[in-house]
């Protein structure tokens, strides 16, 4: 299956009770494939082509609001219209689920693959201290499996889940192998508004605090929900690493590639492994740092300027040197051109 | 007879609807928006919905409704009650749903969700408080200010030239096929809350037959930010925002 498409189908399978979107290039194929597929008819999921980005991310709050499955895709441009209602979300402590199509930036930018959100992302993105927990997939398997993840974190945390895909795997095509279909939400939730039930206090869904003392309260109780996530939620793939002078560090189809460049090397008689973060919040921080004491040097590769590298460096906490080499603008780098990088700036050309 | 005796419940002419919880009102003195969510929840306790009711407050003066109307509510960023209604409605479509918003969240920052939510026909009410001001923040310019109107951010009155026109957005959307029952009311005298009473229930009864987006504006005063006394802004509110603003139905149903 096509990636985006894949994607809408394992909305319908993970039982989404909604999906509300916009259409933006490169990830426009998810909303297409769901109407063609009209999974009301299916399910009952009810989908609607929003006036804007920021309309559907708001349709969301008020399905999530509600305690409903509820989903939304986009593409950079759009994924920065909806920071304010992400905000809102994390906020109120509402579960969701976004999709980023990542492209090039800034601005409109090109709509060829890049990593360039990557901050936005894991860093926050809108306003205020919170964290979306971050997934991020190299293949069209796993954009598969990580909406039923991500569904499953949203609820387990009450918090918004960003997959945080590519052009990449976005419009190419790959065997998926889908999930069973999983029911809609059945489960009324005590924070849900569903209609106030006799003898029991109207429910509020807010993120509005107008005392300080509460707000700081608000914050302390999501920072320890963040650090249960860090605890319990990191996830990782290494290749290679057991035997590793040298480490690569790749998320996302970026991964893929810097996969190739490690057997490059592997073939030349250089022991280099490679670590695939799969949650880039929260991020496999020990994972790097205890890799970092055993290996002479890490190179960090992705689709952007830059930005993974700095938790990587955080993550090594200067126990080995760590590098960059990055394309961006919608460029995608090669295999050779990566292994140049590495022994350039690694091994010293 | 004594005031122990009023308050005998068989005395009792007209009671507070449990619709409305027992919170004091952060509201001004004189100000519309309580006899306007009054209102509303005596249309909800008539109805007998109240359990199946959701609502949806704005950012503006009434960023706390929440506190005060006792049904299931979410907050919404600003402008953007018609999109979360959507999103309520659309998964909830059995309840009855509402958003209460004021001139800037409606008509201003949120211009589009309102005019898409009404174009799509979704089968909410949205009830709209115009008092041509930016009561929370402190008095500034709405989008129906009034021309020569004064407010903070337009201190020798509105400028129609730089400023641009006061907005009749409630007339705008009675043009879009997708809403069923427009109308304008005011709550400055019993028999004006009456009549706006009337046309909520009138709204939430068209809501259960899935007609369409229904909005109910109420033209209403801020003696704060008007800098008027309460007796003054409602004699002013008659005076300039009622010829403006004519109260009365915009778009009736057909039938």
């Amino acid at each position: 299956m096509k990636g985006n498409e894949a994607l809408a189908e394992a909305a319908i399978r993970a039982g989404a009770d909604a999906y509300f979107g916009y259409p933006i290039t490169p990830q426009s194929e998810v909303i297409e494939y769901l109407m063609r597929e009209n999974p009301a008819d299916r399910t009952g999921m009810q989908v609607l082509q929003a006036e804007s980005e920021v309309a559907a991310i708001n349709m969301i709050y008020g399905a999530a609001g509600c305690g409903k499955k509820a989903m939304t895709s986009s593409s950079s441009p759009g994924i920065s219209l909806k920071m304010e209602g992400i905000s809102y979300i994390a906020g109120a402590e509402l579960p969701c689920v976004v999709v980023n199509v990542v492209r090039a930036g800034p601005g409109l930018g090109t709509i060829q693959p890049s990593q360039s959100d990557y901050f936005q992302a894991v860093k926050g993105g809108g306003h205020g201290d919170y964290k979306m927990i971050v997934l991020a997939p190299a293949t069209v398997q796993e954009s598969v499996d990580y909406v039923k993840l991500g569904f499953e974190l949203a609820f387990k945390y009450r918090n918004p889940v960003m997959i945080l895909s590519d052009g990449i795997i976005g419009q190419m095509m790959e065997k998926v192998e889908l999930f069973e279909q999983q029911p809609r939400s059945t489960e009324e939730h005590d924070w849900a508004t569903v209609g106030k039930k006799p003898g029991k206090d109207s429910v509020i869904v807010t993120s509005l605090q107008l005392q300080s003392e509460e707000q700081e309260k608000v914050n302390l109780r999501l920072q320890a929900k963040y650090r249960e996530m860090e605890k319990n939620e990191v996830l990782y793939e290494t290749h290679q690493c057991e035997d590793a002078e040298y480490l690569f560090v790749a998320f996302g189809s970026c991964a893929r590639i810097t996969r190739k460049a490690m057997e490059m090397a592997r073939k030349k008689g250089i022991k280099v492994g490679l670590i695939r973060p799969q949650t880039l919040y929260p991020f496999p921080a020990a994972a790097i740092h205890k890799l970092a004491k055993q290996v002479k040097g890490i190179m960090t590769v992705e689709m952007n300027a830059g930005q993974m590298v700095e938790d990587v460096r955080l993550a090594a906490q200067g126990e080995a040197p760590v590098e960059f080499y990055g394309r961006f603008g919608g460029m995608i780098p090669s295999p050779d051109e990566i292994f140049n990088a590495f022994e350039q700036k690694m091994i010293g050309g | 007879m004594s005031e122990s005796n009023i308050i005998n419940p068989e005395n009792l002419v007209y009671d507070k609807t449990s619709v409305m919880t027992d919170r004091v009102l952060h509201y001004c003195p004189g100000c519309g928006h309580g006899t306007a969510h009054r209102m509303l929840a005596e249309a909800i306790d008539d109805l007998g919905i109240q359990g199946d009711t959701i609502g949806v407050a704005p950012v503006g003066c009434s960023v706390l409704a929440y506190y005060y109307f006792d049904v299931d509510m979410q907050q919404a960023a600003h402008g953007r009650a018609p999109a979360v209604a959507t999103g309520i409605k659309r998964t909830m479509p059995e309840k009855y749903v509402f958003t209460y918003q004021g001139d800037g969240d409606l008509a201003a920052i949120g211009t589009a969700e309102t005019i898409h939510a009404c174009n799509r026909g979704e089968n909410i009410l949205i009830v709209f408080i115009n008092n041509g001001i930016y009561g929370m923040t402190g008095g500034q310019m709405a989008p129906t200010t009034l021309e020569g109107m004064k407010s903070s951010t337009s201190p020798r009155g509105r400028d129609i030239q730089s400023m641009g026109n006061p907005l009749k957005i409630t007339e705008l959307v009675a043009q879009l096929p997708g809403t069923y029952y427009v109308t304008r009311h005011s709550v400055h005298k019993p028999a004006n809350a009456r009549k706006a009473k009337r046309a909520l229930k009138k709204a939430l009864e068209y809501q259960k037959q899935n007609k369409g987006t229904c909005l109910v504006e109420i033209v209403a005063n801020c003696p704060s930010g008007w800098k008027m006394t309460p007796a003054q802004s409602n004699q002013w509110m008659e005076e300039n925002m009622f010829p403006f603003y004519p109260l009365g139905d915009i778009k009736v149903p057909s039938e």
